[in-house]
């Protein structure tokens, strides 16, 4: 098991080096960043100035040498953008994203679960259409479409809730629902595919027979076996939503990681965009390998592997 | 079971009656949106337009030109002369306090003259300071600066994105610390800074009597909203009283519905055509013929009616006609699609040719200059770049012919417009000698009848040789509660002190 963690970790650090070297690679091919920092209107004299300030002059091997040397020690720099250390601004975005994708999962987890469950237990009927309405919306509603009608209805016509910000727990109301919503359909649906599949087999057939009451049948036995895939599924969907997502982050005006990030790269600011993106392929890495363990309590079988 | 139900319904009643944080009159706060994170609030280190508000609320010049009149009247400089025609000698403003409690004196206009003109501490946008070289005291409340060459636009400098910084306390926070607390002079204080989110201002109750006037407002508080349609949603529940840069289409329904004010105003930013007349590209634009055939293909009048409006107008001279040394008595070309095919028959080309055609914002008006020349021949392949990519390649002299638009800095003087782009710099694509000499004489003289004499004949030649094709000003909206009483100016510069509840 050992040995297995640590060949995990260090095949981590290996895909994390590789995605930010080649980051650093294509944020340089995408325009000369000292232009895109001296922003509109900035002449030869402002982009020289600021080239040689930011020492962009040197070799593109050279700087990434020197991030990748000052981000080993724990330090990610300046934002070029804000003049304010990486770690502190990534910090703070961070917080929003964090309770945002926290709560977005457990919405879709909460919701997508028990759905998925009552749609297998009676395949076909109307409980299991509904279920089927509901996850085809899911997928097909762009987000920022649907984050503008809850806006709508719920902050504009009733008043209930404030259509953007972050001042009060009120404000992650919607921007839950809609990512949640957005992540709900695939839970659903694999929920649906397991449990049908697991409702069929012979040990839940032995399980009725020696008397076990229906609940029990369905929760502790089929579904413990049923949710095996939708463990590893919500583990990608929670790195994707700690990786934040840009379209309920700039429609809510959060001001969260995902958004920080997309902005970022338009003004080719260039440590802020490097320290997300190292932070984003942790996330994946962390969501993956927890997802493993997890599994491996769900199904003995895995322990074993 | 009971418990829960109880303690769910009483969440529940919380959320349905707590007042959402309306800010407006009866509170004396007005809440505002930007669009843009603000890089940093320091204004000698970001370059938007958004930095530019906070810049005039906050701190002041030692100059101000009056947004109505034009003229400049003083500031925290009560008066000033040119000892020669490199040297300014002011005179300071006595009893004026910064935020923080420290005096005003000489002492502060040194220093920040000082450390924003040596290049080494990188200020982001150098025009605004490379001309001058540095600040001597000559007593607690004289100062002179000194440039580097003769710059009538210097006072005008000197009114806009010059402000005056506390020695002491910039030299210990430096730029970083003073974007997270800034400490000014000016009729509002920095409550709060959240980077790029969240600006809170406050009144400064203890303002001196200055050509500025004292603020109405208590308190201003600013989010960045960065899609318009949140910030209309925001307008509508209450949650904000102020937005600003509102797209036409929205601001027409806005307008209709007459549930709010809606104001447009003209912005300094012109648009217009840059064509490779000096031949960096090999294009057929080195031909005059076919640069006027552009200038005539073009019904810039439509574009502004139907997809700018407001108070755009169209343009005919490579300067916003409000500059000083800005003129439209130059050699303008009307809409005439049949005189364009002449003229491309008559410079070789009847069947018309194909151009890569280049642009970075405002893709619908670049379409519509697109399908114009489409119309008497000239294929434009519209290609869109983010505005570095094709500033990079423009600098390498790669770009033919593109769609561009310049803002001058809200710089009332042609030399912020014109000039930056005739004089042989790296974007200059026609290298005119006769127009760079003329542009010096310009950018240098004293005498203003010579100055805009001088203007006069550069502008003249550029329209005469077709180097650019300007098509047309921009305009902002403003659309604001009925509670607020404001007067956008023509430079979308927004002024908070000039707001008030109505």
């Amino acid at each position: 098991m050992l040995s297995f963690i640590a060949r995990r970790l260090g095949l981590a650090a290996l895909v994390a080096l590789t995605v930010s070297a080649l980051s650093f690679g294509l944020l340089f091919l995408s325009g000369d960043p000292a232009s895109a920092i001296a922003g509109e209107g900035a002449n030869d004299a402002d982009i020289a100035a600021i080239r040689s300030f930011y020492g962009f002059d040197r070799p593109v091997i050279v700087q990434y040498g020197d991030w990748l040397w000052s981000a080993l020690h724990g330090d990610f720099g300046q934002s070029y953008y804000f003049q304010l250390p990486v770690s502190s601004l990534i910090a703070d975005r961070l917080s929003v994203t964090m309770t945002l994708g926290v709560c977005g999962i457990v919405f879709a987890l909460a919701v997508a679960i028990p759905l998925g469950v009552a749609a297998a237990v009676r395949p076909n009927s109307i409980v299991d259409r509904l279920a089927l309405f509901l996850s085809v919306v899911g997928q097909a509603m762009p987000s920022f479409w649907f984050g503008l009608l809850l806006i709508v209805l719920f902050a504009v016509k009733l008043g209930w809730l404030p259509p953007s910000g972050t001042q009060s727990w009120t404000n992650f109301v919607m921007p839950t629902v809609v990512l949640g919503y957005y992540a709900m359909p695939a839970i659903m649906r694999l929920t649906r595919a397991g449990m049908l599949e697991v409702l069929g087999a012979d040990y839940i057939r032995t399980a009725r027979a020696k008397g076990a009451g229906e609940w029990r049948v369905l929760f502790k036995h089929a579904l413990r076996n049923a949710v095996i895939p939708v463990v590893s599924l919500a583990a990608v969907q929670m790195g994707f939503m700690l990786g934040g997502s840009i379209v309920v982050e700039s429609v809510f005006a959060l001001h969260g990681a995902g958004f920080l990030a997309w902005e970022s790269i338009g003004r080719n600011d260039l440590p802020t965009v490097q320290a997300l993106i190292l932070i984003f392929s942790m996330f994946y890495i962390v969501f993956t390998f927890l997802a493993d363990i997890l599994n491996a309590w769900l199904d003995p079988r895995m322990r074993t592997g | 079971m009971k418990s829960v139900l109880t303690s769910s319904a009483a969440l529940l009643a919380l959320v349905l009656t707590t007042p959402l944080a309306y800010a407006d009159k009866a509170n004396d706060t007005l809440d505002v949106a930007f669009t843009k994170e603000l890089e940093n609030v320091d204004s000698y280190f970001n370059s938007s337009r958004e930095g530019v508000v906070l810049q005039r609320a906050v701190w002041d010049g030692l100059i101000y030109r009056d947004p109505k009149t034009g003229d400049y009247v003083g500031n925290l400089a009560t008066e000033w002369k040119w000892i020669d025609d490199k040297t300014l000698e002011l005179k300071l403003r006595k009893g004026v306090k910064f935020h923080n409690g420290a005096d005003f004196t000489a002492d502060d206009v040194v220093a920040t003259v000082n450390f924003v003109s040596d290049i080494k501490n990188g200020v982001k946008t150098q025009r605004n300071v490379d001309w001058m070289k540095g600040a001597e005291k000559v007593d607690d409340y004289t100062v002179r600066i000194m440039l580097k060459a003769p710059f009538p636009a210097a006072i005008e400098y000197l009114a806009g994105p010059v402000s005056i910084y506390p020695k002491e306390y910039y030299e210990k926070v430096g730029p970083s610390g003073m974007g997270l607390k800034p400490v000014g002079t000016g009729p509002y204080k920095v409550e709060s800074v959240d980077p790029g989110k969240h600006f809170v201002l406050v009144k400064n109750e203890d303002y001196f009597d200055g050509p500025k006037g004292k603020a109405k407002i208590g308190k201003i508080d600013i989010r960045t909203i960065p899609d318009v349609n949140t910030q209309l949603a925001d307008l509508f529940s209450g949650t904000l009283d102020f937005l600003w840069q509102v797209p036409a289409d929205q601001a027409e329904q806005m307008a209709q519905m007459g549930q709010f004010t809606v104001a447009n105003e003209s912005t300094m930013r012109i648009g217009y055509l840059t064509l490779d007349s000096a031949g960096r590209t090999k294009s057929p634009l080195t031909d005059l013929k076919v640069r006027q055939a552009i200038a005539y293909a073009i019904d810039r009048k439509a574009i502004v009616d139907t997809l700018l409006k407001g108070k755009s107008k169209v343009l005919h001279s490579t300067c916003f006609p409000s500059q000083f040394g800005c003129t439209e008595d130059v050699p303008q070309y009307s809409y005439d699609p049949e005189k364009a095919k002449e003229l491309l028959k008559e410079a070789g080309y009847p069947d018309g040719f194909s151009i890569e055609f280049t642009g970075y914002r405002d893709r619908l008006y670049a379409e519509a200059i697109a399908s114009y020349l489409q119309a008497v021949g000239i294929d434009a392949k519209l290609n869109m770049l983010q505005y570095s990519a094709l500033r990079e390649a423009n600098m390498k002299g790669e770009e033919p012919f593109t769609f561009q638009t310049w803002g001058s800095y809200s710089i009332s003087d042609a030399s912020a417009s014109v000039s930056q782009f005739f004089k042989f710099g790296s974007l200059d694509d026609n290298r005119d000698e006769k127009v760079r000499d003329w542009l010096d004489i310009a950018d240098t003289s004293i005498d203003p009848e010579k100055r805009k004499e001088y203007y006069k004949k550069a502008l003249t030649r550029i329209a005469e040789q077709v180097y650019w094709v300007p098509l047309f000003t921009y305009n902002t909206n403003y659309v604001f509660t009925k509670d607020v009483a404001y007067e956008p100016t023509p430079d979308e510069v927004l002024r908070f002190v000039d707001m008030s509840w109505k």
